[in-house]
This record gives C-alpha cells, structure tokens and sequence, in this order.
C-alpha cells in the first residue's frame, strides 16, 4: 500500500473516531476546520489552479448562510429546501458578477470581490427582516434520514461526509477533459484558446463552482450554529479564507484542509496567547497571519502542498483502457486545394507588415513560407490561426472563410498549430498537455466529471493521446512532466497535441529554432513521416538548411511581400532570394 | 431637500471627495510605478490621524515605536545583502538611514510631544513619523517579490494591510480619535455657510495636486517615475533603479495617505481601522480611471465623495452598499468598452 493510500485511511478512520472520542472543545474547532475546508477547496480551484483571486467568498457564505436562516424561521421552510434556494441564488449572483469582471484583466476580479464583499456585509447589518447587527437566531435542525443533528459531535459527520465529497468531486473534475482546460487557464490561456478552450467561459465556471461551495459552507455554518449575524461574513473573514488557500497550496486538493486546519489552530492558540501578551484584548493575530503570508509569499509561494506530495507520493495512474476509438475526421484526397491565402493584408499604425500576399497549398504538401528575420512570417501565420485579425483580405481553408473566425472557432475546420516559444503546462504530465489537443473531441462537461460519469469519454481522449505521442515517438516519457523534457522534445509534444486535435492542416510556428543539429535531424524525419501519413503541413521557418531538403514548394516573404515561390530547387538559385538573405551586390 | 442643504452635501462630498481624490492619485501612482494594488494606503491614513491625535494629546504616539522597529528589520536586511555581496562602505549609511534616524526621530517625538508645540510643528512631526514607513514597507513586503505578477502583489499587498491594520490596534487602541479643527471661521456664502475645515481640504489638496504635478514634469525624480511606469525595462536600461523607483513611489503615497488622515481627522472619527474603508473609496475612484488615468481617478473619486454624502442624506443605514455598489455598474461600464487581451502572466 502506497504512503499515501496509507494516510488517507488514517485520517478517514480519524474522522469516523474523532466525534466520539475528543473533548467537546476540540470537536467544535474541527467542524470549524471543515466548514472552512469547504471554502477554501473553492478557492484552491479558483485561486491556486485557475489564477484568479477572490477576497469576497466569506459574502458567498453568508448568503448560504442567510438565505436559509430568514426562509427557515420567517416562513418554516424546510432546511433542505433552502440550502437548493440558497445555491441557486448564489449560482445567479456569482454568474452575474462572474460575467461583469472576468471580461478585464486580472486585478479587476479581487478589487472587485473586495467591494461587493464590503456592501453585501453591511447589507446583511442593514435589513430589518435579516436581524440587522443582532441576526437571526432559532434556527431549525437539519434532519438528516430521520435523525435530528442537535449536537456539534452529530453535525460533525455531516461536515466531512460534505467535506470529502466536495474533495473527491474536485479531484475528478481536474482529472478530466474540463480539468485540463482549467488547469491551462494559469499561463496557458492563449494554447487553450487555440485548441478549442473558451476561456473565459471555463473562468466563470470556476467562479461560480467556487460560490457554490461557499454557499454550501454558509448554509452547514447556520444550521450548526442555529444563529447567524453579519461579523463572519465580513471582508476580514474573506481575506482569512484566501490566505487558507494561499498557506495550503494548490499542488493538492488536500491543501484546502490543510490550509483551513493551520489557520484555524493558529488563529485559536493566538486568541488566547496575543491578549494575555500585550496585556489587551483585540484580534491581533491579524498582525502574525499577514506576516506569516508575506513571508510565505516570498519563500514558498506554492504553499505547504508541494512539500507534502513529495512525501506521500500519488501511485503512478494506470492508462485507462478506452473501449473505442475516438472518432476520425474524413481527410481530403491529396492535391485537393486545401489552404488559399487572398491578397492578405496586415497594417500595424503606419507599417505595412504583409502586404496583399497571395499564395495556396493543397493537401497532401509541405509548404515552407520562409524569409529573413522581420519579413511578415509570424505575422502571417498569427493571421492564419486567428490570432490577430487581418486588414484585408481574405484567408479560405476547404471552402470556409477563416479570416472571420477567432482562433477558438478555427480548430473545428481541421487547421492545429503549434508556437514559437513552446506553450506547455510544465508540471502537468506529457500525456495530460498532448490530450488538451483533444479539447474539441470530446464534450462532456464540468457536472459529468465531477461525478465521473465521462470516463468512457476520458479513456478515449487519453488512448488518443497515448496514441499520437507513440506516433512522434515520446511515448516513453508520457508520465513525466512536460517541464522536464529537453526543447527539442517539448517542440515534439506540442506537434503530438496538435495531432490530437485530428487536423487536416498544421501549423509549425519556427518548429526548428533553438534546436541541437541532432534534434532538428529528427524533427525533419518526423515531419517526413507525417507528410508520408497524409499530412499536410505549413512551416513557417527562417533556417534554410532545414527546410530546403524537406518541403516540397516555398513561399519567400521579405518586407511584407512575397519575393518568389517554386520548388527549393529553383528558390536557392533565385537572385532575389539571395538579395534577400545576403545582402545586394555592391 | 432645500437648495440649502443640497449646497451643503455638495460641500460635504467635495471635502470628502477631495481626500478620495488625493488618495486615488497616489493608488493611481503606485500601480503605474510598481504594480502593486496598494490596499495598505488606507493605514497611512488612519496612521498619520491616530499620531497627530496623539501628539495633541501630549503623549508619545506608538507609530514612533513602530518606525524604530521597522527601521531595524530593514537594516538587517540590508546590512546582511551588503556584506553578502562585500560592500562594506555601505554599512554607515545603512545604520544612519534605519537606525539612526528612526532612533532620532523616536527621541525627538519622546522630547517634542509632553511640550505640545504648535500645529504645524505636530503636522511636521506626525508626517516624519509616518511617511518613512512607505518605503520601508516597501522594501521589507513588495521588493523582495518585484518582478511577481499582479495578483501575488495584490494578495501581499492585502496580508500587509491585515498586520498594519493590528499593528494599529496595538499601538493605539481601539478608541478613535477626534482631532480639532485646523481653523473654527466660518463664512455666509448666500445660503450656505462655508467651513473653514473644508477650505483648509480643498486647499491643501489643490496644492498637493499641483505639487505633484510640478514634480513629475519638472524634477529628475519626477521623471524617472514617469519612464518607469510608462516602460520598466527600458527605464532601467537608462539608469533608473527599480528599486529606488518603487521606495520613492511608496514614500510618495505614504505622505498623501498620511497628510490625507490629518486633513479628515478633524471632520470624522478615525479609529485604527477606519482607514481600510477611506482607501478603498479612494480606491472606487480609480478604478473609475481604469487604475492608469490620473484625472478620471479624480473626477471619479470627487463623484465617490458626492455620491456618499448624498446617500448618508436619503439612507445613512446604506452608505457603505451604495458607495460600494457603484463599483459594479462602473465595472459593467469598463467591461463593454475595454478590449482587453489576457497577458500571460507567470
């Protein structure tokens, strides 16, 4: 048995004993430590894996919290009933607020949970019919199968069964289609986008996961305490939930528990030491908790996860068997008219960066569009994927028009491509980074994965995956981090994630440069295999040596235009070509 | 509502509004400088109101304590950066900037204030107490951790809010305080009567504006900012230290978020978290500029103060959720005109 499989046991049979067996002080501080575990799970995703920060969950909680407090004494509604309305009113706040700031860049979201934070809790102290400053007390127990939950020690079971399954839910959803697009959004935005991801869709979606569980934590919060007032769902409190996150670290779902427990005791054992110390009473824990999260910051910004997943590591994951293949695209006859680039214009202010370029490819070809340094190629291709949209002019691929499509709607149609600089998740496994290329091949969303009703599904997006890593030939390296490959291998796995997007068309972005002699030796010879498959490919490439013995027609671009096109041939004794990269004859 | 108290709530929001304003500039300034979303300049406020109330009172204030203290965590650092990298000469300055000094300053303070010398010489003395502070928080919290995205910097930004914000507890009490009136006149302008207390505002804050201005078009200082926060890199490629740029940044916005708490101490309580509060309104008006326009900062941050003295007209029990909520539409607003493309970021 691994270490640990071994821990997890300890603290589930912890769990089972602990309500049955600890003084009532410590059960109470550890339903605590559960109903903020809940919270700061949300935050792990959100903040830890996502990238985006949130100071005003503690408001999130109270609206859990106070939505069921006011139905349950004003109209006796059942407690379970107002934990569906609770969630339901949070899912349509979280999604409005969701969808107003995560359209601006980063910062906007925090200041702006830091607002609402503020106004949703002097909200709570102002409304006459949710108790103002005093609250709302008397709440109902939950009945749970019959059973009254009256004490803390009862409560405590309904606590981490929650706790758990919210636990065991985010574990299934980051390990799944919709996973892996999360886990892109920190530093992989642009390659997610270029696979099919819509990001900013997937933001809100993690938003509003991370609201529900906050609402789910205010709700367990009333009907343990059975009162409720405004002070826990201050900004303060919103801050202590994201330094829980911070502290725990996203390297592990555990971090939320193991973020809530520290701060939780921390914060007890200050209470009681600080006053006595400075001879007065106040919250000055504050002063130790920023302290310690500026120090954190600076020292160990992953938080305490890391550490402790190289201590218990995960056993290595079995390939899962997928009982079918994924379905193919029907690819085209070769030397069927595939791309055709018409009179493409690109004006960046005043400078004229391609200007009305002309060229087609048709399928089955290895086009080379190569040029000096600064002629328009990037460009070029920038236009062709979608990334920057085009003056004029216009781009066509197998009869659609792609010069109006964004790059998200461009991998459809069968174009994938790969970048410049290499856009990996480093410490996601090779495998994982190949299947985000699969995005589009697959639709089961967040809810199914969360409940590990897609694992059909998954099995066939990781064969895939497995499949076309066997096919550059890095199938030995699957397991291990993408961080960890040498260049010339990381430019190899992002032509596998571009295969796995089932393309008719590639797009190599300068596949060859920074590469060792040796490496751009086999990347030449894998290409050649491709093409031999039925590939088409369109390099876009400076290194003349590397291109001339391996395309089978060339585009020269200098100064935004094209200079000639033909066969490598006849390209390496053209004057103007020659002009071009060496100089004009004096 | 009467056209006289209608007049008075725009006096009201105007004073108000001019500290926010004051406070926005200064927010304004350390994000294009440094990057930091500066949640802490809500302390300096409170910081700079809580000294003066103390000096005023004749007691030593405990910010002259804290200055000592932070002085010294400086000075190791620095000390243990010098001599790691042999640089010796440095060692003297080091100890005359963050011990000598703070020390000095602590004594003078400890001499100063049983005497209770006139206001000005206090408002003196509570901004030397207090502004030191901003670079030397500057480079205990942000330097280390410059090059850090803009949410790392955010998150530091709010723990350091959090221990100044106990600090401020522990130092003064959680009593507020009240200070008197720079000036009782009061003038009859038609139906409204003019206070001195808020000329006294918007004066001050008209000349801190214009000095800033004078600042940034006219000294070498001024302009160094202005390269950095338009281009980082090529900034330090012509000289300009990013870490001399960052302390002189918070130096900057410690002195308005001070003087800010000396000018509003006389008008509102100011307890040792009232601060958090006033930033952030300063903060709404930003934000309001989009965090890089200095005068949309302050036009929002005057129509921040008007909107709050309005609604503590109509619905005191609400001002906090108004104001606050105005950040919503203003968000709505800045989401349908902004095309932003996401930068990578770490």
């Amino acid at each position: 048995m691994s270490r640990a499989r071994m821990a997890l046991g300890l603290f589930l049979a912890f769990l089972l004993a602990a309500p049955l067996v600890l003084p009532e002080f410590h059960v109470t501080l550890l339903n605590y430590i559960g109903l903020y575990s809940i919270v700061a799970l949300g935050l792990v995703l959100l903040t830890g894996i996502g990238g985006l920060t949130s100071f005003g969950q503690a408001a999130f909680v109270g609206m859990g919290a106070y939505t069921s407090a006011y139905l349950c004494t004003a109209y006796g509604l059942s407690p379970w009933l107002t934990l569906a309305i609770g969630l339901a009113l949070t899912f349509a706040v979280s999604l409005f607020l969701g969808f107003i700031t995560l359209r601006l860049s980063g910062h906007y979201l925090p200041l702006g949970t830091i607002a609402w934070g503020i106004s949703l809790f002097y909200l709570f102290g102002n409304m006459e019919f949710l108790g103002g400053y005093t609250g709302i007390s008397s709440l109902p127990e939950i009945n749970l199968l019959g059973r009254t939950l009256d004490t803390g020690r009862e409560f405590n079971y309904l606590i981490w069964g929650l706790v758990l399954l919210a636990l065991w839910s985010m574990r299934n959803l980051l390990d799944s289609r919709s996973g892996r697009a999360i886990r892109a959004l920190k530093g992989g935005g642009l390659m997610a986008e270029s696979f099919g991801v819509n990001t900013a869709r997937m933001k809100i979606i993690i938003f509003v996961y991370a609201a529900l569980l906050a609402s789910l934590s205010g709700w367990l919060y009333a009907h343990l305490l059975r009162f409720v007032n405004p002070t826990p769902f201050s900004i303060n409190a919103g801050i202590e939930y994201l330094f829980m996150a911070v502290v725990g670290g996203a390297a592990s779902v555990w971090g939320a528990v193991v973020g809530a427990g520290i701060l939780t005791v921390l914060k007890q054992w200050l209470q009681d030491l600080l006053p006595k110390l400075l001879g007065q009473s106040g919250n000055f824990e504050m002063i130790v908790f920023g302290v310690l999260l500026v120090l954190l910051l600076q020292r160990a910004r992953e938080g305490i996860m890391p550490l402790a997943v190289r201590y218990f590591p995960a056993p290595r994951k079995q390939l899962p068997v997928a009982s079918r293949q994924l379905q193919r695209r029907s690819q085209p006859v070769a030397g069927e008219p595939l791309l055709t680039l018409n009179g493409v214009r690109k004006v960046f202010g005043g400078l004229v960066a391609v200007n009305d370029l002309s060229f087609s490819m048709s399928s089955g070809e290895i086009l080379g569009l190569i040029g000096p340094n600064g002629a328009g190629k990037s460009t070029v291709f920038n236009l062709v994927t979608g990334v920057l949209p085009l003056t004029g002019g216009e781009v066509h691929f197998r009869g659609t028009r792609l010069d109006t499509l964004s790059a998200r709607a461009i991998v459809p149609h069968g174009v994938a491509r790969t970048f410049q600089q290499v856009h990996l998740l480093p410490t996601m496994s090779v495998l994982e980074n190949v299947a985000i290329g699969a995005h589009l091949r697959g639709k089961k969303g967040v809810i199914s994965a969360a409940l590990r009703l897609e694992r059909a599904e998954e099995a066939m997006l990781i064969a895939d995956a497995a499949r076309q890593l066997e096919r550059v030939g890095l199938a030995a390296s699957m397991h291990e981090p993408a961080g960890s490959l040498a260049l010339g291998q990381q430019r190899v796995l992002e032509i596998a994630r571009a295969l796995c997007a089932d393309p008719v068309l590639l797009l190599l972005d300068e596949p060859a440069a920074g590469l060792r002699y040796q490496e751009k030796r086999a990347l030449a010879e894998l290409l050649r295999k491709l093409k031999s498959e039925g590939m088409s490919v369109l390099l876009v490439e400076h290194d003349m040596d590397f291109v001339m013995n391996l395309v089978d027609r060339l585009v020269v671009m200098d100064f935004g235009e094209k200079l000639a096109e033909g066969l490598p041939r006849a390209i390496q004794s053209d004057p103007r070509v020659l002009e071009a990269y060496l100089g004009g004859v004096i | 509502m009467n056209t006289e108290i209608a007049l008075f709530l725009i006096q009201d929001g105007l004073t108000n509004g001019a500290i926010y304003a004051l406070l926005a500039l200064a927010l304004v300034l350390v994000f294009a400088v440094t990057r930091v979303i500066f949640i802490p300049q809500g302390e300096f406020v409170a910081y700079g109101a809580l000294t003066l109330a103390s000096l005023q009172l004749g007691k030593l204030p405990g910010t002259a304590w804290l200055l000592l203290g932070a002085g010294l965590a400086v000075a190791v650092l620095e000390l243990v950066q010098a001599l790691r990298l042999g640089l010796v000469r440095r060692v003297p300055l080091i100890l005359l900037k963050y011990l000598v000094l703070p020390a000095a300053l602590l004594a003078l303070a400890w001499w100063a204030a049983p005497q209770k010398p006139a206001l000005t010489l206090q408002v003196l003395l509570a901004l030397g107490l207090v502004v030191p502070l901003g670079p030397m928080v500057y480079r205990l919290a942000y330097q280390p951790l410059a090059n850090a995205s803009v949410l790392v910097l955010l998150i530091i930004s709010v723990a350091v809010h959090f221990a100044m914000t106990g600090m401020g507890l522990v130092f003064f009490g959680a009593e507020g305080s009240r200070t008197p009136s720079f000036s009782d006149a009061q003038w009859k302008l038609g139906v409204l009567n003019v206070s001195g207390q808020s000329l006294w505002v918007m004066g001050s804050s008209l000349a801190l504006i214009l000095a800033l201005l004078l600042f940034f078009e006219h000294t070498i200082y001024g302009k160094a900012l202005r390269a950095t926060a338009i281009n980082r890199i090529g900034a330090r490629l012509v000289g300009v230290s990013p870490a001399m740029a960052g302390k002189l940044s918070f130096t900057l916005a410690a002195l308005i978020g001070a003087l800010s708490g000396i000018l509003i101490a006389p008008i509102t309580t100011i307890y040792y978290d009232s601060g958090f509060l006033i930033g952030l309104k300063g903060f709404v008006g930003a934000i309001v500029g989009g965090l890089v326009s200095y005068p949309i900062a302050a036009a929002g941050a005057l129509l921040v103060g008007l909107l709050e003295a309005y609604a503590s007209f109509w619905a005191s029990a609400y001002k906090e959720v108004i104001v606050f909520t105005l950040i919503i539409p203003v968000l709505i607003w800045r989401s349908f005109t902004t095309h932003h493309i996401e930068e990578e970021e770490e």
